[in-house]
């Protein structure tokens, strides 16, 4: 049965237009006399949406059912229509086209701890965080213990919010969420949040939820090991129409292979110091996305940079599938080039560590202590495929990285 | 199974109140009414005290000023209570104008984070501050009975009284509410603005101090009838005056309905525009 019917929907906003300016003093003046007027037909046109010249569709023409008990995954860049789609669903914005029907109870978690008062007690603040998420008291006053014990705040629970560390803040706000009873669950990106205990603990109560409990999931997140391990099925997004719909795994390897590409033509940016194409190559200088453990991983990388410091980085980093940093090669710039300009660097990494699995490279140019340069996440995905080590039989279970060279002496047999 | 159909689809035109959604809501309403009476006083000192010292030191301030040094008119009571008397009810009025105006945009956030039916924002706002006026209220009951006045039989209209006020705060404060959040000068206008209305209201002078030829469009302003009420009531003033009232009535009858038509039309655009 489907719970949720999407058909051709989209959302239209209007963008800015650039400011007129005067270049004599008489025009400025005489501009800054009719600002109010500007001012009013500007804001007017906020919620007018009719003549078409500076519109943008954030989302456009998207159609798609999901079943009863499904757990859908939706991902896509940044700016792709991910949270517009999500705001329709969860009606907090009306679509300008199209048609969604759902059946039954929606509760939409699109920020933990909404409605939360720096001046109220942790209690106070979970019976109005809970309340606005479409909580009956009664739910709540039977839940409460529950709630607080999941979050760990049990002794701060009579005090101002306002003293609260942050983590505290957000787990007691995930606590009030993990323990909705909707139908359906709109998740956005919410377990980027707190500490790594806590991140496990909130994939385990979402994996609870989506596979004992029978409910209907929709999940945002940019972690794609999340995805894969929580979500039967998922949705690609991209400008604000769907591109693909289908079995997790696929829709994922559809959505890198986008970034490869991506990566792969030069590239523009606002920034002062960025990376113009970043390419895989193997020892042969051939492109590719597979690699064997024994064989070297090349980067290309070429960059840009405006603003020559002697402290200036490369940073090249290695992540697994769920996200986790393994390892970071940094270069220093100054041993290669004392100034601006652009530059093309080929990078190999011995082979003999990574196991077999999926990976990720993180780059950025760094100033130490400063500031990161264009900092690119989960970019240029790679495959290592074991062709017969000792650990081959293994899988990836073992870990991510070859167990380092190690000495192994017998110091004695008791019997 | 039996489910609640959803169906989320562009809407156009002009709605009511959805009654069902706004009582399934009603727990919400209740805790942010809370929210907003707890925020208000915590950590101070004197905390619900401040609901009395506000209308008593504007008294005291109008008593000197209005009563004392310009020997304004009081209907022959004294000035102290004639104008504590209109101060009740016009705090209620200005506090909720106030709060309610702000409320979408205080809570922008929120709006734009979870759905919620938005009216329980600034029918919040009246609810918290309506604590406020029942302290005030019982202030003014002291008042009278130790200057020994004895209220007329037209108490039992009290609940009349009180529902033109209610009316027109919230008709008012569901429009302005609507018009913040696009329109941002409604913010900056509120603060003064109050203040000069209450110029245009019989706070500081009787309703009698108006010119005749102008006393027939004057009444149009709810808050004479209410404001008069309140005094005829509990200070025999003048007779009760049951034209004002009925004007006051159509009036903000008028207010409200447009308020809260206005405020569904352009509900479906807080998340985007706050």
């Amino acid at each position: 049965m489907n719970v949720i019917e999407v058909k051709g929907l989209g959302k239209k906003y209007r963008i800015g237009k650039a400011e007129k300016k005067s270049e004599t003093l008489v025009g400025s003046i005489v501009n800054g006399l009719k600002q109010p007027l500007e001012n009013l037909r500007k804001i007017r046109s906020l919620t007018r949406l009719n003549d078409e010249e500076d519109i943008v569709w954030a989302l456009r023409d998207v159609s798609f059912d999901v079943k009863e008990g499904e757990v859908l995954g939706i991902i896509g860049h940044n700016g792709a229509g991910k949270s517009t789609l999500l705001k329709i669903l969860s009606r907090i914005t009306e679509p300008s086209v199209g048609e969604v029907q759902i059946k039954g109870r929606v509760a939409a978690l699109l920020e933990v701890g909404t409605g939360f008062h720096p001046e109220l007690t942790g209690r106070e603040n979970v019976y109005m965080n809970g309340t606005i998420l479409g909580m009956r008291k009664k739910e709540i006053d039977r839940k409460l213990d529950e709630i607080v014990a999941f979050s760990g705040v049990e002794k701060f629970l009579d005090t101002p919010v306002k003293f609260y560390s942050s983590g505290m803040r957000v787990r007691l706000g995930f606590s009030v969420a993990a323990h909705l009873e909707p139908e359906i669950l709109i998740i956005d990106e919410v377990l980027a949040v707190g500490d790594a205990e806590f991140q496990r603990k909130c994939l385990g109560k979402m994996q609870d939820v989506s596979n004992n409990q029978g409910r209907t999931v929709l999940f945002v997140s940019h972690n794609m090991g999340a995805v894969e391990t929580l979500c039967h099925k998922a949705i690609l997004i991209n400008r604000g129409t769907l591109e693909g719909i289908g079995q997790t795994d696929e829709i994922i390897k559809q959505y890198l292979t986008k970034e490869i590409k991506y990566f792969r033509k030069k590239r523009e940016s606002s920034e002062l110091n960025f990376f113009r194409s970043i390419v895989l190559l193997n020892h042969e200088l051939e492109e590719t996305d597979i690699f064997s453990h024994t064989e070297k991983i090349g980067l290309e990388v070429e960059i840009q940079l405006a603003e020559w410091s002697n402290d200036l980085e490369l940073a090249l980093s290695v992540k697994n599938s769920v996200q986790r940093r393994i390892f970071t090669k940094n270069i220093q710039l100054q041993e290669f080039t004392q100034g601006e300009g652009v530059f093309c660097f080929r990078v190999f990494f011995e082979p003999g560590y990574l196991m077999a699995g999926e990976y990720t490279f993180m780059v950025y140019i760094n100033k130490p202590r400063v500031k990161a340069f264009d900092l690119q996440e989960s970019i240029c995905p790679f495959t290592i495929v074991d062709t017969g080590s000792v650990f081959s039989k293994y899988g990836s279970k073992m870990g991510d990285i070859f167990p380092p060279d190690t000495e192994i002496k017998l110091v004695g047999i008791n019997d | 199974m039996d489910k609640v159909t959803t169906v989320i689809k562009p809407s156009a035109g002009w709605r009511s109140i959805d009654f069902k959604e706004l009582i399934r809501y009603r727990d919400l309403l209740w805790f942010l009414t809370v929210r907003g009476i707890k925020a208000k006083y915590a950590q101070s000192v004197l905390g619900v005290s401040w609901a009395v010292i506000q209308p008593l030191f504007s008294t005291l301030v109008f008593t000197v000023v209005f009563g004392n040094l310009a020997k304004i008119d009081s209907n022959g009571v004294s000035y102290f209570l004639f104008s504590f008397c209109a101060l009740v009810p016009w705090t209620f009025f200005s506090a909720t104008l106030t709060d309610s105006a702000n409320s979408l945009v205080a809570n922008a956030s929120m709006i734009s984070k979870v759905y919620f039916p938005r009216m329980v924002l600034p029918l919040s706002s009246i609810l918290s501050k309506g604590v406020d006026f029942i302290i005030a209220l019982l202030l003014l009951i002291v008042f009278l009975i130790s200057y020994r006045f004895v209220p007329s039989w037209q108490v039992v209209f009290l609940p009349w009284i009180i529902l033109v006020l209610l009316m027109t705060s919230l008709g008012i404060g569901m429009l302005l509410s609507a018009m913040a959040v696009q329109y941002r000068d409604i913010k900056h206008a509120m603060t003064f603005g109050v203040q000069l209305l209450m110029y245009a209201a019989p706070v500081v002078y009787p309703t009698s101090n108006v010119p005749e030829p102008y006393q027939q469009w004057y009444v149009f302003n709810p808050m004479v009838g209410v404001i008069e009420s309140f005094r005829s009531v509990f200070l025999g003033t003048i007779a009760f005056p049951y034209e004002w009232l009925a004007w006051g009535t159509l009036t903000s009858s008028v207010l409200f309905v447009l308020g809260l038509f206005y405020f569904r039309k352009m509900e479906r655009v807080f998340a985007d525009v706050a």
